[in-house]
């Protein structure tokens, strides 16, 4: 009788640590893709400066373009919260948009190596921000349904695990980016 | 739900290589047997413990070094970020999307358009494209070819196939080397009229024979589904099947089966190397490309 009790007590602790461990490593995963978007933010904020000083040259009647990126970047650097920094990115990808859709009126810019370099650099950036968005928000739905389900729930309790909120796309995102000429 | 597949779909490759890498095994050590019994059935216990050694070293040369093998036989050069910054950025983008470490990336001098990729885990991840693939596909084609790679890297496909490749490619040279011998210099051992190894030998000799061709129908039977399956789980990185579905129309309005490799690494490509003539000669490694296309267009 013992004998049974003590097995069912192993049994029960393994579940119960496999699950714990389970959580943990899904909420650090969670974490790691948070912070590879981050890398990825902080990346296109180094490449700003040096699109601005490459674009000014050429685009001498385009001055509220450039401002409205460099303001951009500023707003960003001072973000203190990760909901301003994805504001403050939203507003940084529109306004590079602007700057690129503007740049196709300039055939020497666009034939410049280093804005030709940059822009390459600029849009593999946007598209890692989109990808790495997309596993972080892959990876919380996992979390969220580890935690928020039976047995699942039990645990992440005991460990005080909660679900964790969604990347949403902003309202500024949704709208189509508008291209002032 | 997709988390659970690729869950099953890993635990099922890792299995699937200890599988392999046991059968290669074993079926080296009654190779040994075979042979032994062929020639000289007296020393059958040395060739057997001969073989038990080479299949050791054999089987953990293959497990470390099979990735770089698979390389150096297509003469893949490694990519560099000021030459292939498009290809790298593509790469490092749907590493992202994977959530796994950014693979190595090589490339093959060929105007043929074709991709595979190989490496043992994770961190070990290599993705090899042909410089013609670069050069005609346009970006959101490339990102369903790479997608479709990174995909076989996230499944661990390629540690399986490239196992396979490798440790049946092995095989296949090495039956084929005994054979020859049979067929060249192999007449004196019949002189010696052994009966007690008669049956065995002939078994032997169909073993011999056949193993080659089993290890590749396991092969073929594989191939097919895991490169449907890599071919959705790639749709499902980019969020954009048409990507990979117009580069595989592209491959089969290009490719003339130009592309030199051995046919032991075929089937870890996404298109099939070879060209249609030859591929109906060997039994095709790959699903048909009009089918993949449709089946990534009606997603």
């Amino acid at each position: 009788m013992i004998w049974i009790l003590l097995a069912l007590a192993v049994v029960i602790f393994l579940v119960v640590v496999s699950y714990i461990n389970r959580i943990i490593l899904l909420g650090n995963r969670v974490d790691n893709a948070w912070s590879q978007i981050d890398v990825q933010l902080k990346k296109r904020v180094d490449l700003v400066p040096n699109l601005v000083e490459t674009v000014k040259g050429y685009m001498k009647h385009e001055k509220d373009a450039i401002s409205a990126v460099t303001k951009a970047r500023e707003r960003m650097l001072g973000a203190k919260t990760d909901e301003d920094r994805l504001k403050a990115n939203s507003q940084i990808a529109g306004a590079l948009k602007t700057i690129f859709a503007l740049a196709e009126n300039y055939p020497n810019l666009k034939a410049n190596e280093n804005f030709m370099m940059l822009q390459e650099e600029l849009s593999a950036v946007e598209n890692k921000i989109a990808y790495s968005r997309q596993f972080y928000n892959d990876s919380i739905l996992m979390y969220n349904n580890l935690v928020s389900t039976f047995p699942g729930v039990i645990f992440a309790g005991i460990i005080g695990k909660e679900k964790k909120k969604h990347l949403e796309i902003t309202a500024e995102e949704r709208k189509p980016v508008k291209v002032k000429f | 739900m997709d988390r659970l597949n690729v869950q099953d779909e890993i635990s099922r490759n890792k299995f699937k290589s200890l599988v392999l890498v046991g059968i290669v095994f074993l079926s080296l050590i009654f190779l040994a047997y075979a042979i032994a019994q062929f020639y000289d059935p007296a020393s059958a216990y040395l060739f057997v413990t001969v073989a038990l050694i080479f299949s050791l070293l054999f089987t953990i040369f293959s497990y470390y070094y099979s990735d770089k093998i698979v390389l150096a036989s297509v003469r893949a050069r490694p990519a560099n970020k000021k030459e292939h910054a498009y290809l790298v950025n593509v790469v490092e983008e749907l590493a992202l999307a994977a959530g796994i470490s950014a693979p190595k990336i090589y490339v093959i001098d060929s105007d043929e358009i074709n991709a595979f990729a190989t490496g043992r885990n994770y961190e070990h991840g290599v993705i090899c494209v042909t410089s013609g693939l670069m050069n005609i596909l346009n970006r959101s084609e490339l990102e369903g070819v790479i997608a479709h790679e990174m995909s076989h890297i996230k499944n661990y496909d390629v540690r399986f196939a490239t196992l396979v490749a490798v440790m049946v490619g092995m095989i296949i040279i090495i039956s084929d080397l005994f054979r020859r011998s049979l067929w060249f210099g192999g007449g004196r051992s019949r002189d010696r009229d052994n009966k007690g190894g008669g049956i065995l030998q002939i078994v032997g000799l169909v073993f011999l024979i056949l193993a080659p061709i089993f290890v590749k129908l396991i092969q073929l039977a594989i191939s097919r589904k895991r490169e449907y399956l890599a071919d959705s789980n790639g749709a499902f990185l980019t969020r954009y099947p048409e990507g990979l579905a117009s580069a595989l129309e592209k491959i089969k309005k290009n490719n003339k089966g130009e592309l030199k490799v051995s046919r032991a690494v075929a089937s870890l490509f996404i298109a099939n190397p070879f060209s249609a003539k030859k591929v109906a000669e060997m039994i095709s490694t790959h699903p048909d490309i009009d089918s993949r296309i449709k089946k990534l267009r009606s997603m």
